[in-house]
């Protein structure tokens, strides 16, 4: 045999890859956490507006209701 | 926001190990590939990203079937998430095919069937997002989203074949071999090992992260439907 063969050093591609495996999964992890909170914050705002509106619904009613009453 | 249940927080958790021993297995336990060097390493991930990301795209042809059959919008929500999973996927696998052809072909990228096949299909899925952001009648944008990805589908099985039914020098290297091909090999105990490993760690990660995704999805709803709500 005449030519030796010599195993090439691809050590910065194979870490190069393992890298970004690793950076792509954490980001998604990351987004997928992000938009999680974002979702239970605009869950708690959005029951908070709910409750709001529902006591002041609440408030007019009663008021409204003496009046009834009276002109009966 | 319902709390994360135990069963996902376990799931989230053995995904960690599974992805770390896989990378384990990968370096220090499988052998160094005499013609490539270390960089044929990173094969165990790309057929690992590949395969869950494929099957992914496949599931979400299904999944528009039975949406279109019964017009449950849950459906809908577990297709985007299948969807959103497998686009990440399938980014990996084309991110290491690239850095792995750098050194084997001499090209970060070549309009080869396979890679040019793989480009299409990520690009079609991403499509879809696109579709999704331009349509805002939920029950529209889910009519639409399931018949593009049903069309879609088609492009996961075409990919897969194309190394088999093509010229190319995408190396076959599970169930068939291609003459053409420029950096194959074939593996041995220890390679085996760490690429059925691989396999496994990848699909249990995909179900965490579709898991986690339909959780997410259901919380869309329910803000959109809350909005609805205070809105009249």
């Amino acid at each position: 045999m005449f030519f030796q063969e010599v195993t090439p050093d691809t050590s910065s591609y194979m870490i190069a890859g393992f890298a970004i495996t690793f950076l792509v999964l954490a980001a998604y992890v990351a987004s997928l956490y992000l938009r999680e909170r974002n979702l239970k914050q605009d869950i708690d705002t959005l029951t908070e507006l709910q409750k709001a509106a529902a006591a002041e619904n609440l408030k007019t009613d009663k008021k409204r209701a003496p009046k009834k009453n009276a002109k009966k | 926001m319902n709390n994360k249940p135990l069963a996902l927080k376990i799931l989230d958790l053995i995904s960690i190990v599974l992805l770390l021993a896989a990378t384990y297995l990968s370096i220090f336990v499988a052998p160094m590939e005499r013609v490539m060097g270390n960089v044929q390493r990173v094969f165990y991930f790309h057929v690992g990203t590949a395969w869950v990301a494929l099957i992914g795209f496949i599931f979400t042809a299904a999944l528009s079937v039975i949406y279109l059959t019964t017009k449950n919008l849950k459906w809908d929500r577990i297709q985007v998430a299948a969807v959103e999973v497998s686009v990440v996927f399938f980014l990996i696998t084309i991110i290491l095919g690239s850095i792995w052809a750098r050194p084997a072909w001499n090209t970060w990228w070549t309009w080869d069937p396979r890679l040019t096949t793989a480009a299409v299909v990520e690009l079609v899925y991403i499509a879809y997002f696109m579709l999704r952001q331009g349509l805002d009648d939920p029950n529209k944008r889910a009519n639409f989203s399931a018949i593009y990805a049903l069309i879609g589908g088609l492009s996961a099985p075409i990919t897969f074949f194309s190394i088999r039914l093509f010229r190319t020098i995408h190396p076959v290297v599970i169930a068939g071999t291609n003459a053409e091909a420029e950096g194959s090999f074939s593996m041995s105990g220890g390679m085996l090992q760490a690429f059925f490993f691989a396999l496994f760690a990848f699909t249990v990660i995909f179900i965490d992260l579709f898991w986690n995704r339909i959780r997410l999805g259901e919380a869309q709803a329910k803000v959109e439907e809350m909005k609805i709500n205070a809105a009249y």
